[in-house]
């Protein structure tokens, strides 16, 4: 290999240098354009609507002269379905990490992590179907009301962020050392009282971090929650939980199809609302990866 | 004497960030012999040999100064580095043939340097894998993955893999630290016979693997060459006292 | 792994506190609802879909009367294949210069990976929004298999970069000291030595991202669009299957065809499912 090969050579590691640095750029100049754009259309919106107004308003009335675009219901909304996710998810999802972790015996094992990423992988128009076909009719003869309301978005969501908690908090359960475990039962805890009083404390973190990305899908689902809530854009007490709602995201799906000037910017600072939400959502969750060491 | 000499090190400095691993080292390695670094852990006998071919450039914070000759040229000169472990080849403490056929791993050298047909490719493996002393063992399989190999086996790919590329040096870090004593004793066989094309440094642990094959020692000790001389004068008669704590097993 | 004591062992288990038990008690009760939620909607949208699934579902033009899946599914395919030509060589190359090329700890690296998870994190209908915006509205391509691309392939570029990453992470060191020490240049030991090792667990990122695209309606519908028929070009509009099924469901005028397309939807995601295990076992093996 003469003097000029090692000059090719050295021009070819040169290029791909810079194509994969180039590549690994994508990822920000993708983050950029969105805020960018995002911001760029959606502040002024908010400006013009005003913050307060914007915010605070309980009226959505795009039609109306002059319109009025205020978002509170839907902020609230969001606020109730994700509460309610919590509510059925995260202890189901907790109970359920603990046996995959602790109590499964492998064969059960091998059929159950299988099933639980399928959960995952069930596309969310499917889920909304699901809730459309199975849960609304079940919520109205049961609970009355249309069916279509904040308790049965809520157990629809509650069902979709299961996978997400079960993976998550097990493997931050496996991720324990099995010293810790051993010396609570060496101290004659039975298996049972060390899993809950010493590896269950122990993998606080990772537990919390696994709701924290279970609220932050619950946040951002769409097209499940806008198959079963309803829509209503009205401003609804807790206590009437089986009337509809419409959440951000609902929002945004509903009316982005037809909407024009105004109302598609009021549409576009509803998005910035909900991504300053997903985004301190996110912020939470690596401040507690980051707690966690991992 | 002094054409003798493949390389030349003089005043030789390396810094991990802020640790001092090797200080002023200043040695001759002479061509056609085995020479064998020895210490106890950490002395930096494996630093020096990777600086040999500049294995320490992928590693972060690496700072080296002095003087570094090879038949010469400096070796953190001009000379192109991919160049320089061509003709200064290395072999690993742990085997680590590629996870590819036994045939592969052999020619992955000579490709890379740009030899394609198909009838050159034939010829050097068979000769690598006849001077690692192993052709015999895997001629009817060269086709099978490296990985079904024995380990000792494939510690002696890994040498014909290092052959492939007709190097002028070979370094050798540990090469039978892995192994079980019988593979460890072909790997010493092969060792004398190569001396005769090759010029060889290894580290090694064992004292008595040093004093079988090697024709000069140098003994480590915290970064430091402590005495460096032909095999037997070092190892019958130490001049320096930590030299001879250290091969008599008083050490530390 | 942990040992495990068996259930029904520890029941016989004479002093114990009672607390203990019932919260044991839960984790079976928790875990055998979340199988039978599970089990009932794969149940459910089964038994009611399959029966529904006739020739005319996949007929070749969609009409008003067959609302056949059809112009979907290819939509599907041509969705899938273009985002993965697009965003798999990016992804695998970012993934490279992070691993193989870039200091670590660089201020480069934090912010490539600070972006990628927030990636990560946004929902669909902001990619939808922003697609809208930005390939529909400011490149001017309208509702069109272009825009569906890129918007979706931002979507999953984090997810192939994370799992390219990882198993860029798990090949050993000795084989690119073993490259380099042969004279191989950083290139040729990351193509003929690193990324060979590495294939089956880019593949299972690829499988991955594959399924969130076929699960993808929020993002689909305002940047491919929800039209039923098949894209003639880059710049027509089209549908996805879930698109499709959101479409079906939302009109509500035909019950059969919506269950059986629910069906095939989830069939096509069982399938995906099961070819991704299929692969982890793979990489397990070796």
């Amino acid at each position: 290999m003469g003097k000029h090969s090692v000059r090719i050579s050295a021009y070819k590691e040169l290029f791909a240098k810079i194509l994969f640095a180039v590549s690994a750029s994508a990822a920000i100049l993708a983050v950029g354009l969105i805020c960018v754009f995002l911001f760029m259309q959606g502040l002024p919106a908010m400006w013009d609507i005003g913050i307060l107004d914007f915010l605070t308003g309980t009226d959505w009335r795009p039609t109306w002269n002059p319109p009025r675009f205020g978002i509170l219901p839907m902020i609230v909304g969001s606020l109730y379905v994700t509460a309610g996710a919590i509510l059925f998810g995260v202890p189901i999802g907790i109970f359920a990490a603990i046996f995959m972790a602790e109590v499964c015996p492998m064969p059960v094992y091998k059929v159950l992590k299988p099933a639980i990423n399928l959960l995952a992988g069930i596309p969310s128009v499917v889920y909304g179907y699901f809730g459309m076909v199975v849960l609304v009719p079940f919520v109205r003869t049961n609970f009355g009301g249309s069916g279509a309301s904040i308790l049965t978005a809520s157990i629809l969501l509650g069902i979709m962020i299961l996978p997400t908690i079960i993976s998550i908090s097990e493997s931050a359960l496996r991720a324990v050392p099995r010293e810790l475990y051993e010396g609570a039962v060496a101290l004659g805890a039975s298996h049972e009282r060390a899993v809950f009083w010493v590896v269950l404390p122990a993998a606080k973190s990772g537990v919390m971090a696994a709701i924290i990305l279970g609220i932050g899908r619950a946040v951002g689902e769409t097209m499940a929650v806008r198959m079963v809530a309803g829509n209503q854009a009205v401003l609804r007490m807790p206590y009437e939980f089986l009337s509809g709602t419409r959440t951000l995201t609902a929002n945004v799906i509903l009316e982005l199809g037809y909407a024009a000037d105004e109302h598609r910017a009021a549409l576009i600072a509803t998005g910035v609302v909900l991504f300053v939400f997903i985004m301190l959502i996110n912020a939470l969750f690596s401040l507690l990866k980051k707690k966690d060491g991992a | 004497m002094e054409n003798d000499n493949k390389i030349i090190l003089k005043n030789v400095n390396l810094w991990y960030t802020d640790f001092h691993a090797l200080k002023n080292i200043s040695m001759d390695i002479p061509s056609h012999m085995v020479t064998a670094f020895i210490g106890p852990s950490g002395c930096g006998k494996s630093t020096l040999i990777k600086s040999l071919n500049r294995m320490n450039d992928l590693i972060e914070g690496c700072k080296i100064t002095g003087e570094f000759l090879l038949d010469g040229e400096d070796i953190y000169g001009q000379l192109d580095v991919n160049m320089l472990r061509k003709r200064v080849g290395m072999v690993f403490q742990k085997p680590n043939p590629f996870p590819m056929s036994i045939y592969d791993n052999v020619a992955y050298g000579p490709r890379t340097h740009g030899t394609k047909s198909k009838a050159n490719l034939d010829e050097i493996v068979e000769k690598s894998l006849k001077d690692a002393a192993i052709w015999e063992e895997c001629k009817d399989r060269l086709k099978k993955s490296a990985l079904s190999l024995s380990g000792g086996q494939q510690q002696r790919l890994c040498i014909a893999r290092a052959l492939s590329v007709a190097p002028e040096v070979l370094l050798m870090d540990e090469p039978t630290s892995a192994l079980d004593p019988i593979s460890t004793g072909k790997i010493e066989d092969l060792v004398t016979e190569l001396k005769k094309d090759y010029t060889i440094v290894i580290v090694t642990h064992n004292m008595q693997q040093a004093t079988r094959i090697s024709d000069k020692t140098a003994f480590f000790l915290l970064g430091e060459v402590i005495e460096h001389a032909g095999t037997e004068d070092l190892f019958s008669r130490p001049q320096d006292q930590r030299t001879e704590n250290y091969i008599t097993g008083r050490f530390g | 792994m942990r040992e495990k004591t068996n259930f029904f062992k520890s029941l016989k288990f004479k002093r114990r506190k009672p607390l203990d038990f019932m919260l044991f008690a839960l984790t079976w009760l928790c875990i055998g609802i979340t199988a039978a939620v599970m089990l009932f909607i794969l149940v459910y949208i089964l038994s009611n879909g399959i029966p529904y699934i006739t020739p005319s579902l996949f007929a070749f033009e969609f009409t008003m009367e067959n609302q056949s899946l059809f112009p979907a599914l290819v939509g599907t395919l041509m969705i899938v294949g273009l985002s993965l030509a697009l965003a798999v060589p990016l992804g695998v190359f970012s993934a490279i210069y992070l691993q193989e090329y870039a200091r670590r700890g660089s201020r480069f690296v934090k912010i490539v990976r600070i972006t990628t998870e927030t990636l990560a994190g946004i929902p669909s209908i902001v990619y939808g929004l922003f697609g809208f915006l930005f390939f529909g509205g400011v490149l001017g391509w309208g509702l069109s298999l272009v825009s569906g691309t890129f918007t979706v392939s931002i979507m999953i570029l984090p997810l192939i970069m994370r799992t390219t990453e990882e198993s860029l992470k798990a090949v050993p060191d000795t084989f690119r000291e073993g490259s380099f020490g042969l004279g191989a240049g950083r290139l040729r030991t990351v193509i003929r030595i690193v990324l060979p090792s590495a294939i089956p667990g880019i593949l299972a990122g690829i499988i991955l991202a594959i399924g969130r695209i076929v699960g993808e309606t929020a993002a689909i519908i305002f940047t491919l669009g929800n039209v039923a028929r098949i894209p003639d070009s880059l710049f027509d509009t089209g549908r996805t299957l879930s698109a499709h099924m959101y479409q079906l469901a939302r009109e509500g005028t035909h019950p059969g065809e919506a269950h059986a397309t629910a069906a095939v939807l989830l069939i096509v995601v069982i399938l995906i499912n099961a070819l991704s295990s299929r692969i982890a076992k793979l990489i397990k093996a070796s």
